[in-house]
Order: C-alpha cells, then sequence, then structure tokens
C-alpha cells in the first residue's frame, strides 16, 4: 500500500547535515591519523628530471615523501567502464607515480605524508622539482590538425559513427537548412566537498572512507590497483557533499590513500585541495559541434548531420555523448553523427552531470529555434510537428513518453501563447526581455548487475533496510525509507535505512540519474519479500488471526497485517514476531535489470521555458524566470525531486551564462578556483516553476523510476539562449554567453 | 601552510612598535585576505601582529561634516552607517557590493585599501610575476588576462585594483591618515594608490610598521546625489569587470559638479580626471557623456582577452551619469 512514496519528506539525513554531526569522508577522526597532501605537476608535457626531496624529508612532522622512484608498485590499471556496471571503474586508464613522464599539468607526481594538514602542505611546497618540457596540445584550437575520427567512445561503448538513411542526399534535397557551429567551454563539477578519502589497515585488510558515488566502484577499482582481494577492502560513505561526476568514476586518489597508509603504518586521510580538483578526478571537455538541419517547408526535420570535435587524454578515448539524446529527441528519417578527437595533454575527461546531454542539446535545441525563424514557425510548433513517435534511432516504442503533456502544461505557465515571435520588441526600463523553450531529455540506463537490498524487522516492529548505495547528496536515502515502509508496511518513522557501506548487499554507482531508479526497485523488492514472508508465516500461524487465509487477500498498513475485505481480522507483525520468539526476520531482494537490448526506447522527457531580461548596454543577462515540466516516472519524494530538477536547471542556467574553465597558455587550468570559475550565487538564481506530469512505466524497473538526477539541466541552456535571441535578436553560439559577447 | 607566529596587541604604539622591530611581520586585522594569501604562499609574513583590539574603529563625522572612518571599522558597518548612506551613497553601495556579507563583517576599512591583486599569476606564488618577485616578468601579459587593467598599465604589470570602496573613496578625495614611530600623517587618496610603472612590487607610499588609523572623507553635499555602478559576470561574489563611482549634479541642464571615478579596469582606482574636465560646464546629454567617457579611455592599451573592457568603461560611465542625471531631475 503507498502511503510514504511521493510524499514530500524532509531529508532523513538533514540534521546530522545541517548541525554539522554528519561525518564526510574528510573528517573521520581516528587514533593516529596522518596527512598527505599531493605535488602536482606545473606543466602539461614532459617528465620529471629531477624530484629533489630533502627539505621536504626533513621538514617538521613529516613521515614520508613519495614519488615515482619509491612508490610501491601495485597491482594493473583496470579499463575504463563506467561505475553503473558495478565493476572496478577507473576514472582514466592511468595511475601516477609509476615513471617520470608527464602527460598533464595537475598530474600527481608525489605525496607528502605528515602529523598535521598544515605540515604536509608546508612540507609539499620543500619538494622541488626540475621538469623537462615538451610540446603540448591543450586545447581543441591547438590540435585541429591532429583531430581523427574516433572508433569507439565512452569506454567503448559507442561508437564514433553512427549513420542512418542518407544524410547527403536529403541535405542536397531540402528546401530548408540550418547549418552552425557551436562551441562549449570546458566545465568542472566544483561540488563543496572536495574528493577525500581515509584509509586504514589493519592487518591486510583495508577500510576506506571515500567521498564516492559508488563504494563498490571503489572498492572493486581499489582491489585491482592495489591488487588486495575485494573480500579485503570495506569502503564507508557516510555523508557525500555533492559530486555531479567528478566521484562516479574512481580517481587515483584512493589507491593513493591506501598506499600511504601502508607505507606510514598508520590511517591516512586524503583530501583534494579545491585547485587539486580542476586536474584530478576529470571534467566536462571544451568542444566544437557542427550541426545541420535540413527540414521540409512544414518544418518537418529530413536530415540531422551532427559533428563533435573535442580533446581527450593521451590514454582514453573519451568523449562525453553529446549526439546522443539530440538523435533520439525527434523524429527524422536520416542522421549522421561523428566524434572526432584530439589527443592532449588533460587527463581524461568525465561524466559531468547531463554528459553530454546538456552540450547536444544546447547545440540541437538552438539550431531548432533557428529552423522556426526561418520558418516563420512558432519553436512550439516546429517540435510538435518533429515529435518522435518511436525512439527514432531504432523504431522501438518508448516505454513511456510524457513530452507532449510537457509541452502543454509549460507553454500555459509560460503563457507562451502570448508570446510575441519578434525578438527585441519588450522592453523593462534599460533591460530587453525574452522567452525562449527548448525540449529536455534524459536517457533512463539500467545497470550492468543485480542490484540488492536487504530487509530486517525486529519483533517490536521497527525494520531497517540495507544496501550499499551513497547519498551523493540527492536525497536517495530518504526516498529508499519512503519506499521501504511502504513495500513492508510499516511507518515511516519505524523504518531506517543504513547505506553507504560496501559490506551491505550489492548496488552498482549512483551515478546516470539511475540511482533511484535501481536501488528503488531493490529496496522494494525486499521489503516486499519480507512482507510476503511474513504473511506466509502468519496464515500458516494456527494461533494467527489470519490463520488459513488466502495470503493474496492480506494486505499490511501500518506495521500490521490484515484481510482486505475484512480489516479487523489481523495482527501487527510485532505480535506475530513475539509469539514465535523471533527477535528478528530478514528477506534479501536482488533485482535483475532488464538488458541493454530490450527493445524500448528509455528516456525521462521535458520541456523548458526561460524568461530573460539583457541589458544590451552593460553586457548583462539575467534570468528572470525558469519554468520545467517533466515526465520522470514515479516521483519518490516530491521535495527531493523537485530540488533535483531545480538544482539540474540552475546549473543549466549556469552553463548558458557563467561557467568555462580557462586553458591558459602555459597548458594548466587558469581559473581552477571558486573565486573564478564561476558558478551562480543566490542573487543569481531566478524564480523556478517545477511541474511533473507522472506517467506510468512497467518497463524501466519495478516502480517506474525513471529519474530525475540530470534532466533538469538538459535544455536550459538552450531555452536560455533562444529567450536571449527574443531578447536582443542576436543568435548565441557559444557557451558561456558572456559579458563581451552581448555588448 | 607555512609556520607563522601570532599575537596580539591591544594599543596603537604596540601594535607600531612590534611590527616595525621585524621586517617579517605583518599587521592581521580582519584578515580576510592576508590569512588566503600566507595559505597559497603568495605572502612571505612570519608573524601576525593581531590589531584587531585596537580602539581605531569608530566612524565620526566631524564639525565640516567630513567623516572619519576608523582604519579597522568593519566593511559593513560603514557600508550600514546612516552617515554613509545618506550623504555619501557611492561608498555604501561600493562597500555592500565589494564582499559578501560574511567577508563584510569581519574586513576592515584600512585593510580594504591594502588589498592584493586577483591576478592570478600574483596568487600562484611559482608563476613569474613582478610584483610578487620583482624581476621575474608579467605572465598575464601572455595569459588569461580577461580580468586585467586597460588603465594605468605598465610593461611590467597589468594587474587590476580589486578595491571597489576604494574607487569611491577616490571620487570622495578621501585622505588616509597613517600613523608610525615617527607620529602621524595623512596622504591623499590619490597618492596612496601608485601606478605599477617599473615597481610594481611598491603599491602604497607606506613604509614596513606604517599603520592606517583613520580614512577621512571630506564633506561633498553633491555626494548625496551618488552611486556606485558594478558590472560583473553575476551578481554577486565577483571583482568587477568595470565599475563606476560617480557623483553629479546638474542645474539648468548643464553639470555643475561632478565626481567621478572607475574599477575594475585599472591599475589603480582610477579618478576619471578627463572624464569629469569634458563633463563640468557642459551639458548634461548623453552625447556629452559618451565624449567624456571617451576622453577618459583614450591611451587605455587592451590585452588579447580584455579590450572589451574598454567599450564597457565608457558605457558604464555613461549609464552612471545618465542614472544621477534622471534622479537629480525627478521632483
Amino acid at each position: 500500500m503507498t502511503t510514504a512514496i511521493g510524499r514530500p519528506l524532509d531529508r532523513v539525513d538533514g540534521h546530522a547535515k545541517v548541525t554539522g554531526a554528519g561525518r564526510y569522508s574528510a573528517e573521520i577522526a581516528l587514533p593516529g591519523l596522518a596527512h598527505a597532501v599531493l605535488v602536482t605537476s606545473r606543466i602539461p608535457s614532459g617528465r620529471v628530471e629531477l624530484i629533489d626531496t630533502y627539505d621536504a624529508e626533513r621538514a617538521e612532522g613529516v613521515l614520508a615523501v613519495l614519488h615515482h622512484l619509491n612508490l610501491p608498485k601495485g597491482g594493473s590499471v583496470p579499463p575504463l567502464l563506467p561505475s553503473l556496471f558495478g565493476a572496478a571503474a577507473s576514472g582514466q586508464t592511468f595511475f601516477p607515480m609509476q615513471d617520470e613522464v608527464i602527460h598533464y599539468a595537475g598530474q600527481h607526481l608525489a605525496m607528502v605524508v605528515a602529523e598535521t594538514l598544515d605540515q604536509a602542505e608546508h612540507a609539499a611546497r620543500l619538494v622541488r622539482i626540475t621538469y623537462q618540457e615538451t610540446a603540448s596540445i591543450t586545447t581543441v584550437e591547438q590540435g585541429r590538425d591532429r583531430a581523427y575520427e574516433a572508433e569507439k567512445i565512452f569506454a567503448g561503448f559507442i561508437p564514433g559513427r553512427i549513420a542512418r538513411g542518407d544524410v547527403a542526399a536529403a541535405l542536397d534535397r531540402a528546401p530548408v537548412t540550418v547549418e552552425n557551429s557551436y562551441y562549449c567551454a570546458a566545465n568542472h563539477h566544483n561540488p563543496i566537498e572536495c574528493s577525500a578519502t581515509t584509509a586504514v589497515w589493519e592487518g591486510d585488510r583495508l577500510t576506506l572512507y571515500d567521498a564516492t558515488q559508488g563504494p563498490n566502484a571503489t572498492l572493486h577499482t581499489v582491489a585491482e590497483l592495489l591488487n588486495v582481494m575485494p573480500s579485503h577492502i570495506r569502503v564507508v560513505t557516510n555523508y557525500v557533499g555533492g559530486s555531479f561526476g567528478c566521484k562516479a568514476m574512481i580517481w587515483d586518489h584512493p589507491a593513493l590513500a591506501a598506499l600511504a597508509a601502508r607505507a606510514v603504518h598508520r590511517p591516512v586521510r586524503l583530501a583534494l585541495s579545491r585547485e587539486q580538483m580542476f586536474s584530478s578526478v576529470g571534467h566536462r571537455e571544451e568542444q566544437e559541434q557542427r550541426l545541420t538541419l535540413g527540414a521540409d517547408r512544414d518544418g518537418r526535420l529530413t536530415a540531422i548531420r551532427h559533428h563533435k570535435l573535442s580533446p581527450t587524454s593521451h590514454f582514453d578515448d573519451w568523449a562525453e555523448p553529446s549526439l546522443g539524446v539530440a538523435s533520439q529527441i525527434y523524429a527524422c528519417p536520416n542522421y549522421e553523427g561523428v566524434y572526432n578527437l584530439i589527443k592532449a595533454n588533460t587527463m581524461t575527461p568525465t561524466f559531468t552531470r547531463c554528459p553530454g546531454e546538456a552540450s547536444g542539446m544546447f547545440v540541437m535545441e538552438t539550431a531548432m529555434d533557428e529552423l522556426a525563424e526561418k520558418l516563420d514557425l512558432d519553436p512550439l510548433e516546429l517540435r510538435l510537428r518533429n515529435y518522435a513517435e518511436t525512439e527514432p534511432m531504432t523504431g522501438h516504442p518508448w516505454s513511456s513518453k510524457g513530452l507532449r503533456d510537457c509541452y502543454r502544461r509549460g507553454a500555459e505557465l509560460a503563457r507562451w501563447s502570448e508570446r510575441d515571435p519578434r525578438p527585441g520588441t519588450r522592453r523593462d526600463g534599460n533591460w530587453l526581455l525574452g522567452w525562449g523553450m527548448a525540449s529536455s531529455g534524459y536517457p533512463v540506463t539500467p545497470p550492468g548487475n543485480p542490484q540488492r537490498a536487504r530487509a530486517r524487522i525486529f519483533a517490536d516492529g521497527s525494520a531497517v533496510v540495507q544496501s550499499s548505495f551513497s547519498d551523493i547528496g540527492t536525497g536517495a536515502a530518504t526516498a529508499m525509507t519512503q519506499v521501504a515502509a511502504d513495500g513492508l508496511g510499516v511507518p515511516l518513522e519505524r523504518m531506517r535505512i543504513q547505506y553507504g557501506d560496501s559490506d551491505l548487499p550489492n548496488t552498482a554507482a549512483a551515478v546516470g540519474s539511475a540511482g533511484a531508479g535501481m536501488v528503488s526497485a531493490a529496496v522494494h523488492i525486499a521489503a516486499t519479500a519480507l512482507r510476503d514472508q511474513l504473511i506466509a508465516q502468519a496464515v500458516a500461524d494456527e494461533h494467527s488471526p489470519l490463520h488459513g487465509a488466502d495470503p493474496r487477500q492480506v494486505v499490511v498498513s501500518d506495521g500490521r497485517m490484515a484481510l482486505r475485505d475484512r480489516p479487523a481480522t489481523g495482527e501487527t507483525y510485532a505480535e506475530l514476531l513475539q509469539r514465535a520468539f523471533m527477535a528478528d526476520a530478514e528477506a534479501l531482494g536482488t533485482w535483475n535489470p532488464p538488458g541493454m537490448d530490450t527493445p524500448y526506447g528509455t528516456m525521462t522527457f521535458g520541456a523548458q521555458f526561460a524568461q530573460v531580461a539583457v541589458d544590451p548596454d552593460l553586457g548583462l543577462c539575467r534570468v528572470r524566470q525558469l519554468i520545467g515540466v517533466f515526465d520522470p516516472g514515479r516521483v519518490l519524494n516530491r521535495k527531493t525531486a523537485h530540488s533535483q530538477l531545480m538544482g539540474g536547471m540552475l546549473w543549466g542556467m549556469s552553463h548558458a551564462l557563467l561557467e568555462g574553465t580557462i586553458m591558459g597558455p602555459d597548458g594548466r587550468w587558469a581559473n581552477a578556483s571558486l573565486g573564478e570559475y564561476l558558478v551562480p550565487v543566490n542573487a543569481d538564481a531566478p524564480d523556478v516553476l517545477i511541474e511533473t506530469i507522472e506517467t506510468t512505466d512497467t518497463v524501466v524497473n519495478p516502480l517506474g523510476v525513471k529519474g530525475v538526477g540530470e534532466v533538469g539541466m538538459v535544455g536550459t541552456a538552450a531555452a536560455i539562449a533562444n529567450a536571449v535571441w527574443h531578447a536582443t535578436g542576436r543568435r548565441h553560439h557559444k557557451l558561456p554567453i558572456t559579458i563581451e559577447s552581448l555588448l | 601552510m607555512r609556520p607563522v607566529s601570532y599575537s596580539r596587541v591591544s594599543d596603537v604604539a604596540t601594535a607600531i612598535a612590534t611590527v616595525a622591530a621585524d621586517p617579517t611581520s605583518a599587521y592581521l586585522a580582519g584578515g580576510t585576505t592576508k590569512i588566503d594569501m600566507l595559505r597559497i604562499y603568495a605572502e612571505p609574513s612570519q608573524r601576525l601582529v593581531d590589531i584587531n583590539s585596537l580602539p581605531i574603529d569608530h566612524i565620526e563625522v566631524q564639525p565640516d561634516g567630513a567623516v572619519r572612518i576608523g582604519g579597522l571599522a568593519r566593511m559593513n558597518d560603514v557600508a550600514l552607517a546612516p552617515v554613509v548612506v545618506d550623504r555619501f551613497p557611492m561608498l555604501s553601495e561600493a562597500l555592500l557590493l565589494g564582499a559578501s556579507a560574511q567577508l563584510r563583517n569581519m574586513a576592515s576599512m584600512g585593510g580594504n585599501m591594502l588589498q592584493r591583486v586577483r591576478c592570478s599569476y600574483f596568487r600562484d606564488a611559482e608563476a613569474s610575476c613582478n610584483k610578487r618577485a620583482p624581476g621575474t616578468g608579467c605572465s598575464a601579459l601572455a595569459g588569461v588576462n580577461r580580468g586585467h587593467a586597460v588603465l594605468g598599465t605598465s610593461p611590467h604589470c597589468i594587474a587590476t585594483h580589486p578595491s571597489d570602496a576604494a574607487v569611491a573613496l577616490v571620487a570622495l578625495d578621501a585622505m588616509i591618515h597613517v600613523q608610525n614611530s615617527g607620529g602621524h600623517h595623512a596622504i591623499a587618496i590619490d597618492d596612496f594608490f601608485l601606478l605599477p610603472g617599473d615597481t610594481p612590487e611598491r603599491e602604497h607610499p607606506l613604509n614596513h610598521g606604517d599603520l592606517i588609523t583613520a580614512i577621512e572623507v571630506p564633506a561633498l553635499p553633491a555626494a548625496r546625489n551618488s552611486l556606485y555602478l558594478k558590472v560583473r559576470d553575476r551578481e554577486s561574489y565577483e571583482f568587477a569587470l568595470a565599475s563606476a563611482a560617480c557623483a553629479l549634479t546638474v542645474t539648468d541642464g548643464v553639470v555643475a559638479e561632478v565626481r567621478l571615478a572607475l574599477g575594475g579596469v585599472a591599475t589603480k582606482p582610477w579618478r576619471a580626471r578627463r572624464a569629469e574636465q569634458v563633463l563640468r560646464g557642459a551639458p548634461a546629454t548623453r552625447e556629452t557623456f559618451a565624449r567624456a567617457a571617451a576622453a577618459e579611455m583614450a591611451d587605455a592599451v587592451p590585452q588579447p582577452m580584455n579590450a572589451f573592457k574598454i567599450e564597457l568603461a565608457q558605457r558604464t560611465m555613461i549609464r552612471a551619469l545618465e542614472t544621477l542625471t534622471a534622479r537629480g531631475e525627478a521632483p
């Protein structure tokens, strides 16, 4: 019986977080704790000629200085595999401090371990490295001539070229075309909590307190990197202060923390500095995209040609899949998508909230607006004319799709029909006003491994559900408490969720907006399995009022089993357990996800509308309102789901107007701080209006949860860029849209 | 962090004597920049003398209408002081736009005058920087310089002066009161900020141990119609790309009195004297304002990434002047 699911329940971990009682991975207090600080490369390419550790080793409090000449060699680097597979998930196929070669600025070259953090930081400054620098490539512009078409990207899962129909012929015939190049600056995640690992050895057993989206991903990756049996590693993730993808894959620092702890025979904490976060945990790569749309005179798309060019590392062919959703959002018979890469002196880029969807849909949805302008069609009408009734790349039916309702409701909220389509016609004092819209979509991807949870009830009727997942700030623990309470049929206050520990039943990492769907499946199955087990026990128990009843006719509410049509007949779980002298009962739930080859298109859809004000004299653009309507399937907690969507939309605004990591001529990120890498402040946040269209989805997972983690960010940048055009009459093809481009 | 020693003093004479006696020492007031600088090794002090208990944090109105602001007055207290809000709105606004509330509650006015530049190469202890390590070169010239200066630059340094409050104070002809073991003296604020020239490491005519005890803002009736306009990428927590502190009196359609200073575009808080000269006595029209703004920026030297600042600074001046003209006309 559903009573808790959907309610806007406050976060179960909220009190611990806001009072400071919750201990994050860099706050674990342990006796004898030592501190490690990384020394990183100043140059993007070359080699370490000399590493002078004399002064550092003699500085006060220093326990060890580790580098390529003395770091014990471990196991091997596992292949790049998204942590959604539940296995080892190395962020790049490179492990530092193995030799003297430097592949990128910020590469970890040495590690100083000392009694205190201040001592370690000071000694790290005393490590003197002599470099032999060689020529480097760190930007699209520098590497354009060396670009190559990727065979595969994204850990080998996505082909470098995807084609359907005959794009060249279709474009030749198309009476209307739109063709442009677009540019998106590199982005970094910038969660408030910087990545950190505290490592403790007890004999040959290793415990890692790690800020991660997947405790099991950390476990498997470190096991391979150090050649330690996975059975001997435990990863604990009590709290995570945001991630946005930078803790989705496992980078070298957890293994380095473990190596440091082994070297000094003490627990070691390794916390990255804010500056180190810019070159230690991946980024969204700088990228250029070229998009050509062909359409007939009614606006029906006949061809899409979408090419991307971006830098990757020397080790891995990585590009965020910017062509993905952009190829699935509209019906179109002819398609060609190509990923071109440049081998550059950067680390391997990684998942960054809406990896590819945000950048690709900025391009697609800006181009659609231009097509609408060319055809003198309403932008929303153009999208409706190209509505994809089936998944365009495969022809499969959608598992669920509420996009038409999203458009309709969003347009109502935005009073879209009252919008004068002509640009540059509305003014409020010095501000020009404009409205823009865009479609949103984010794929629903199943995890690669079975998801598990354990439900346990005690004789007093209180219950705990355990699963290893990590709550990275999304509210997952709160939502899972609701799922568990409903599944078992106990009140919320008697249900506890235990999570964030690899010793608990296995789940994949909370990535790709998949966490709520996959973990709720396991939790729901475990809780209902325990419920069914207890009902079976009751109907078989001759002392139970339910003895002999058809278990299918027994329902549970508030911890009490009763007959559906005679609620007076029944008893509580507690009565049943106590009578049987059972201290507890438990059940394991396993969800076997559908395979990647499930014959359905699966996606969360949405429609976004933005109102902006542009001061063309001063080059200022301020967003006045954002409206988003989404179809996320079932919503587990209205409050945390809306917060997720709102956070996504605000990041979309930030992607449009503020965020960009600038590569300096010296091959280093030039604005690696929260002062200079701009994210919005509260004063930038507009009125954000969010609604959800709840669709029933029986394909994606047992509760029909499609996910809300990322879709909020998809399309926002285009809606804003389109609104800027509507305000000013000028198109913007480059993100972020800065003051100098608005002057 | 480099080991530092720390002591606290409670009277001005001891503070000055303590710091003057040790060349590796420095005053610690609000610490909102100093501690950051120490943590990133961009500041060499080894001994911090905490002066937060000194009794120089008052805001006093003088008989002649001037306002004397203690060197340790907090930014927020000055910004919200009724006398500042009423008589020098540009200063109140500059302070409020200059930092977040948390920083304003900590940061002192004296410290604000002495704050260091935000150039990322100055703050990177290992980069070449003539200001931090004279003679090593200026990395910003060939580096990322979107935020750097276009006025008052030299081949040795193009770092932008970061203060907002100082821009308003330069427009207001404030005096900086300094005390040292030899006694008191006062420095006109425009002389207090030095251009980088060949000695970018020297930012003020202060000697080691000199303590800013007060900032005096002379009476200026025209300042009641004044504003601070700050243009930046986001609404808060960012330094200006261009800003203007402006006071204006228009009589019968003619500029009777004007004060204008620029922030975000120059190596020091920049008094726009050329623009003032064009404006004074001229008709208060957009055409005049544009001509004045252009005159001020005529000698600007752009860098590859910041040429837009020359245009932006002019538009900022024009907007400030137009806004004040409209306000002055309002009944």
